[in-house]
């Protein structure tokens, strides 16, 4: 089987055509780099995600933190993932990289601070 | 009177790597003036990743982008003005700001205007009906809900599939909002692909391409709008009108660069990008005074904010050093953007100024499948790339090299076109 499909690592969004043998990847053309190939697969097999949102922040001129997953997580865990952030708030001074949640969901993966804030 | 070699107008992605480059090429005497509380523009805004893979090799969030270049400004000691707004630019370089300390007068070498860019406002589009509550640009939406933490509503339509517009479909539906289509006017969408994918696909959101909102209705709060499919002159259809329930209507129809200073130091604007017509070292038709970022031309990549005004900054300080080849005696090789390449930047090339190449970048009209750009250098065709997709969304770029400059001496024009 063909799939058409933009990598979304980057900015660069290269189209790739993925060729698909009994549901595995067996050939990967158009992308640009190494990160391109394993999207494809991912994408193609296991979809995965980096998932952004912000959680209040108590005690800094800011009134939101901004966090992500550190690393991407299953598309499929995607809104249990944000639904779990409601009722957090994060306090002052955070760090960019700091952990807000640990092992969000139980999927293994954390929230992290992506701003600095004294 | 405060006397700064580069000042920088604006403390964004473009104007901090501006001030990068200025002191890299070795200016002390640097300040960017903020009107914010904070470094970083748009950036903090844009709690998304997907920034500066080409830059730092990793896929990093706005604020973690901006932060990582606020950093390099602490380290080096640049100094910086927050809270302070700049009021007004002449052309011999002499800036007007307010903060609370009161009016300041700075007498600069060189200006960098670093200013980013403005939403295009409803008033743009005109449509009838009421002016209920609950419209907002979708850049206004993205500041409420990100930096603010509160929703601008529950039931969400959003009108132009520019990438805010598309981010904030995808943000929304994270917090709770139910996003109940992307209305876009042209048969293609303006946005990213990979933000169609990430943002609205990937929620199963409907992207209603040839569309577009004929009414507005609902007062004071809005209770919906009608959508209705357009022709090929992007007229309504008659009979195709639906109305959509929803008690917010985001705008995201584009972008254009803030240049209310740079008209009072009477730089020329370009009618295309809405930006300072600039040369080779990003300079406005005002020696001295360079353009960069958003406020130039609205780019999509924050790394080539970055790389752009990076260069901005080296070529004001070499301004200031006075290294520096004067645009008046007409050096300029002039660009042209034809067949579907709508612009370049820049607009004209001294190639006694080029180093070993410029990068040129342009946007194209409409989207394009398996054609070719080309290059003329007057009548003679030097480069002809294939590209399997061009779309008016993403920037393109050419590279012109020294070399291409010393094969064509005199040349008066150089031609970026697409050809079958
Ligand atoms: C919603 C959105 C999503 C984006 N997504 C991506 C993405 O996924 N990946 C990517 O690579 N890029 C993305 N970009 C593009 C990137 O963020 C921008 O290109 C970049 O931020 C532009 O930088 P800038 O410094 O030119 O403008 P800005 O960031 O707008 O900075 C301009 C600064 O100038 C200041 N200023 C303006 N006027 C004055 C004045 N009179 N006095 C003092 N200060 C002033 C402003 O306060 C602001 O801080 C996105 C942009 C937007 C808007
Ligand atoms: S293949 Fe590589 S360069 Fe292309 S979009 Fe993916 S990560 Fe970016």
């Amino acid at each position: 089987m063909q799939k058409e499909i933009i990598c979304i690592s980057c900015p660069m969004g290269c189209r790739m055509s993925v060729t698909l043998d009994a549901g595995k990847v067996s050939q990967v053309t158009g992308a640009t780099c190494k990160k391109g190939v394993d999207y494809a697969e991912l994408e193609c097999t296991n979809p995965m995600r980096i998932v952004t949102s912000t959680v209040p922040l108590s005690g800094s001129p800011l009134n939101t933190l901004p966090v992500k997953t550190q690393h991407a997580i299953p598309k499929d865990k995607i809104m249990d993932c944000v639904r779990s952030l409601k009722g957090i708030t994060a306090k002052a001074p955070v760090a960019a990289g700091d952990i807000i949640v640990e092992n969000v969901c139980g999927i293994g993966v954390n929230i992290v601070a992506t701003r600095s804030s004294v | 009177m405060m006397k700064i070699d580069v000042a920088i107008i604006g403390g964004g992605p473009a104007g901090l790597a501006a001030a990068i480059g200025a002191r890299r090429a070795g200016i002390q005497n640097v300040l960017i003036l903020e009107r914010e509380a904070y470094l970083g523009g748009i950036l903090n805004q844009c709690i998304h990743n997907g920034f500066g893979l080409h830059t730092f090799k990793e896929e990093l969030t706005g604020p973690e982008y901006a932060e990582r270049y606020v950093l390099q400004i602490e380290e080096m000691g640049i100094p910086y003005m927050l809270n302070t707004m700049v009021l007004n630019i002449t052309r011999d370089k002499k800036i007007t700001a307010a903060n609370s300390g009161g009016l300041l007068e700075i007498e600069a070498g060189a200006v960098i205007l670093a200013m980013g860019c403005r939403e295009r406002p409803r008033g743009a589009l005109n449509i009838p009906g009421t002016r209920p509550v609950g419209v907002y640009t979708a850049g206004t939406a993205q500041k409420y809900v990100n930096l603010d933490g509160y929703m601008p509503g529950k039931e969400v339509v959003v009108l132009g599939s520019g990438d805010i517009g598309l981010i904030m479909a995808r943000r929304l539906t994270f917090e709770g909002a139910k996003v109940r289509a992307v209305i876009e006017l042209m048969p293609y969408s303006g946005g990213l692909k990979r933000n169609i994918v990430q943002c609205l696909d990937d929620y199963g959101i409907p992207l209603k391409l040839s569309h577009t909102v004929t009414e507005i209705k609902g007062a004071p709060r809005l209770a919906g709008v009608t959508v209705a499919q357009v022709d090929e002159n992007r007229k309504p259809i008659p009979g195709t009108e639906e109305y959509i329930p929803c008690d917010t209507l985001l705008l995201s129809v584009g972008l254009i660069p803030e240049n209310e200073l740079s008209k009072s130091a009477d730089v020329l604007l370009s009618d295309i990008t809405g930006g300072a017509v600039v040369n080779e070292r990003l300079e406005t038709n005002v020696e001295g005074i360079f353009s960069c970022g958003n406020v130039l031309h609205v780019h999509d990549l924050v790394d080539f904010v970055s790389e752009e005004s990076e260069r901005a900054g080296e070529n004001a300080a070499q301004y200031v050093r006075g290294e520096h080849l004067s645009n008046k005696d007409g050096g300029g090789v002039r660009l042209l953007a034809t067949n579907g390449v709508r612009y370049t930047v820049p607009f004209t090339i001294d190639p006694r100024n080029v180093k070993d190449k410029v990068d040129v970048r342009f946007r194209v009209d409409n989207v394009y499948r398996d054609k070719y750009v080309s290059v003329y250098f007057g009548d003679e065709r030097e480069q002809r790339r294939r590209r399997m997709i061009l779309t008016p969304g993403e920037m393109e770029t050419v590279v012109i090299k020294k070399e291409m400059f010393l094969k064509y001496p005199g040349v008066k024009t150089i031609t970026v076109t697409i050809e079958e």
